[in-house]
């Protein structure tokens, strides 16, 4: 029976590491890469212990908490205890999706091409595919695991012996391991690798949610939470193995699972049927702009729910802080005390940059869309009819544009309802959306950096998230990496106002508008010009 | 002896019934060509004979082994070529034709690969994502017909190919054919069909309509008539089994039923034959016939189905 079940598992596998060659070892080799320069770097930054516990009183506040989770070890605030808090949830969360890609890529991505048909008409077992692309993720994540065990114990710091270096490496490929066995569920329950992704991708989100959640309010609930069961490991301050063991435990119960849907289910069906389409376009589809706006519906309203969910998230925050920062000098110190401005408002400066970077990621999706049409050769068919090339990439610049203003303005309001339901003095909501509203050129100019990248060099278009990433890296992680300044004046971000702590300097507002106007215009010229 | 039986094979997909009893029998040796419209459920039978889909009811068997049981033994000694081949872009022509060969175990013949490479004018050192549609299929064509395989299962197999290839496809399934092996080949290129199968079976709602070689189906249909007499012909309209009178310049042009053709031509030769044209029905005439009035038929089918 089981030859019925797995026959060729083997040959598959050697087949899926054919194709992933390279991709395999470049996600291996980021992964361990970054974890080991990080953790040197900031064994070069700290240099005593004086100064990594000035850094762990600030990490003190529940903002902080719901962002990398609870720190252990904040008392002895070890490079280890430091790395383990700082670094690990993000880290985490990059290996998820590493292995929710992977999974995709190889399950329900080569079923819906119709490639798994012609394995199955081959003699090859009916789990075998399943099977064969588990092992290599599973493979993958303990290789992970022990190149980032090692290579931490290579560093030779004192906090990081072998056997906290190893658990942080057990840690990263734990959850590559579940979130496999995840992908692997719903690769079977959904029909399509859009659906699998869309939903494993969910599940991280919410995962992390409720550990920020769990970890700010009631600890049990982050143990809902596999990022939570993890983190739960204490790494270098404690290293529990316990919570690593449950992880795989419970992979090990979803492989089964999903195993055993894949046996009982037909090729290409899944268990969350689709529902029937209509069957005649509503007046609304029936323009270049409205069928742009429909191929991305769905995905600007999960993103628009996000935004909302992620300012509330913040915000829920915003009552704690006064409190903690009244009672922790060093806090009050690195935060320049402006007169008539509380700390909370200051701190949220702090804050709007951040959720405006999160909110440009959706308009710039919205514009990058253009190009992924162009590549699947789907614009031809707007084009090869009475559109011109200035209406169909205005569409896309339009729902991009307006995208940003609703994004932004979500994360905002929900930053100010539930912000202001915490405080004891709330924040004007007025001052408190010019504040969020006034980063509008900086998106601007990211959206036309997208426009003039997909009209005068559509194939190096992926280029703005590179840069999007730049900003959030130096912006954010600036002041914590002691970067220098010219650095990050090389973001937009980095030039907006802070309001309400600053003056609003029209001047700058209006440069940075122009840019975004004559990088947008330069873009559009670019693509009447050229080949599509 | 049966290579391929199909016992009364219903599927269901949730409410929807694809298959509603189909029975099918392709015996060694045999070309079995299996026709009708898009949606009748041809490439749902074919993939349940695969074992990639579960029959709801009704039994599939192939070599007299369960169709979903037994896949794996099954498809050691078939070949699938799909209508639409989709390979994995990063790898190349032959790669793919040699994990196929891999995966299927070691019956086959190198010289045969190189062969058909040649025969197909297939470049196998190029990435399947720089390949047309043609040349996709030309891969999974390549891989089957190299294997030794005792059953081939051709699902609308030569779409994308140009004239020069389909002459190369009907040789290497006549070659196969002469060899003792068995094919069902689903198409819609029904001149195809009748070039290369000695069976016939047409599917329409789920079910089997006809069966049989293609003279027993002829036989069940009608045969166009071009008469021309020295006399005016008269009085055709009342005989019955004859269909579609129209008078081209001297001559009638006619249909007449198979069993009806004794009286009309013992009728028309009393007027004097000057020219008697026949022609026997293609297989599209006898496809068109049992598709006509479809659109009336469709909506009982498919309500019905709900």
């Amino acid at each position: 029976m089981s030859k019925q079940l797995y026959k060729n598992t083997r040959i598959l596998s050697g087949l899926i590491i054919r194709r992933d060659r390279v991709r395999i070892p470049v996600w291996l080799i980021s992964l361990s890469a970054l974890t080991i320069i990080v953790a040197a770097a900031f064994t070069d930054l700290y240099k005593n212990e004086g100064e990594r516990q000035a850094l762990a009183d600030t990490m003190k506040n529940p903002a902080m908490t719901a962002m990398v989770g609870q720190g252990y070890g904040l008392e002895n605030y070890t490079n280890g205890a430091m790395m383990a808090h700082q670094m690990l949830l993000f880290t985490l969360m990059a290996v998820a999706i590493m292995s929710i890609l992977l999974v995709v890529r190889h399950t329900r991505a080569d079923e819906e091409d119709g490639r798994i048909e012609m394995i199955r008409a081959l003699p090859a077992g009916r789990l075998a595919n399943l099977t064969s692309t588990i092992l290599v993720l599973v493979g993958t994540n303990v290789l992970l695991a022990l190149i980032v065990g090692f290579g931490l114990t290579a560093l030779g710091i004192e906090s990081m012996d072998l056997e906290g270096s190893l658990l942080y490496g057990a840690a990263l490929g734990a959850t590559g391991i579940v979130f496999t066995a995840i992908t692997a569920l719903f690769a079977q329950l959904s029909e399509s690798s859009r659906g699998t992704i869309g939903f494993s991708i969910t599940i991280l989100l919410i995962a992390y949610l409720i550990r920020a959640i769990g970890d700010v309010s009631n600890e049990a609930l982050s143990w809902l939470s596999p990022l939570g069961w993890v983190l739960g490991s204490e790494v270098f301050v404690n290293n529990y193995w316990s919570p690593i063991l449950l992880t795989v435990s419970v992979a090990f119960i979803l492989v089964v699972l999903s195993l055993y849907l894949n046996a009982t289910r037909d090729l290409e069906a899944g268990f969350l049927p689709a529902k029937p389409g209509k069957k005649k376009a509503s007046s609304f589809l029936l323009s270049p702009l409205g069928l742009a706006f429909r191929l991305q519906r769905t995905g600007l309203v999960a993103w628009a729910v996000g935004m909302l969910i992620l300012g509330a998230s913040y915000g829920s925050v915003l009552g704690d802080l006064e409190s903690f920062f009244a009672g922790n000098d060093i806090m009050q110190n690195l935060v320049t005390p402006s007169e008539g401005f509380t700390l909370t408002e200051q701190f949220l400066t702090m804050l709007m940059s951040v959720i405006s970077m999160i909110c440009t990621i959706p308009p710039l999706m919205a514009m990058l869309k253009l190009k992924g049409e162009e590549r699947k050769n789907r614009t031809d068919h707007l084009l090869s009819r009475s559109v011109s090339r200035i209406r169909l990439m205005g569409s896309y610049l339009l729902i991009s544009i307006v995208c940003g203003f609703v994004m932004l303005s979500l994360a905002a309001i929900g930053l100010g309802a539930v912000g202001n339901s915490v405080m004891e003095e709330g924040i004007a909501f007025g001052r408190l959306y010019s504040a969020a509203m006034v980063y509008l050129p900086a998106i601007w100019i990211m959206i036309g950096l997208a426009v003039l990248l997909i009209g005068i060099a559509p194939k190096l278009s992926g280029l703005v998230w590179v840069y999007l990433a730049y900003s959030f890296f130096v912006v954010y992680l600036g002041g914590l990496l002691q970067l220098p300044e010219w650095m990050s004046r090389l973001s937009p971000y980095d030039h907006i106002p802070n309001l309400p702590v600053e003056e609003l300097d029209y001047m700058k507002v209006v440069i940075l508008t122009i840019i975004a106007i004559v990088t947008i215009a330069v873009g559009f010229i670019g693509y009447k010009k050229r080949d599509v | 002896m049966s290579v391929l039986k199909t016992t009364n094979l219903i599927k269901r997909f949730g409410e929807f019934t694809a298959l509603d009893g189909v029975n099918i029998e392709v015996n060694e040796g045999e070309v079995y060509g299996f026709i009708g419209p898009n949606g009748a459920g041809k490439s749902t039978t074919i993939r349940i004979l695969l074992g990639i889909l579960k029959a709801t009811d009704g039994e599939a068997k192939i070599f007299g082994l369960d169709a979903w049981e037994d896949a794996v033994d099954i498809h050691k000694r078939i070949a699938y070529v799909p209508g639409d081949v989709n390979l994995w872009p990063n790898l190349t022509g032959g790669e793919v034709i040699d994990l196929f060969v891999k995966l299927r175990g070691s019956n086959n013949k190198s010289s045969r690969r190189e062969e058909l490479i040649g025969k197909f004018d297939l470049d196998p050192s190029k990435k399947c994502r720089t390949y047309s549609k043609g040349n996709r299929q030309k891969v999974a064509l390549i891989s089957a017909f190299s294997s030794d395989a005792d059953l081939y299962i051709l699902d609308e197999p030569t779409s994308g190919l140009d004239p020069l290839m389909e002459r190369v496809f009907q040789e290497c399934v006549l070659e196969a054919k002469s060899a003792g092996k068995s094919i069902i080949l689903s198409s819609h290129i029904l001149s195809e069909v009748e070039r290369l199968c000695d069976k016939v079976g047409i599917i329409r709602h789920g079910k089997i309509i006809e069966t049989g070689t293609l003279n027993e189906l002829r036989h069940l249909t009608r045969t166009s008539l071009v008469v021309e007499t020295k006399q005016p012909l008269t009085g055709l309209n009342e005989i019955s089994g004859v269909h579609g009178i129209e008078k081209k310049n001297h001559a009638f042009v006619f249909q007449v039923d198979a069993e009806e053709l004794d009286n009309v031509i013992k009728h028309v030769s009393n007027f004097g034959i000057l020219s008697l044209e026949s022609a026997p029905p293609t297989l599209e005439d006898l496809f068109m016939r049992h598709y006509e009035g479809t659109g009336k038929t469709l909506k009982t089918g498919v309500g019905g189905a709900k």
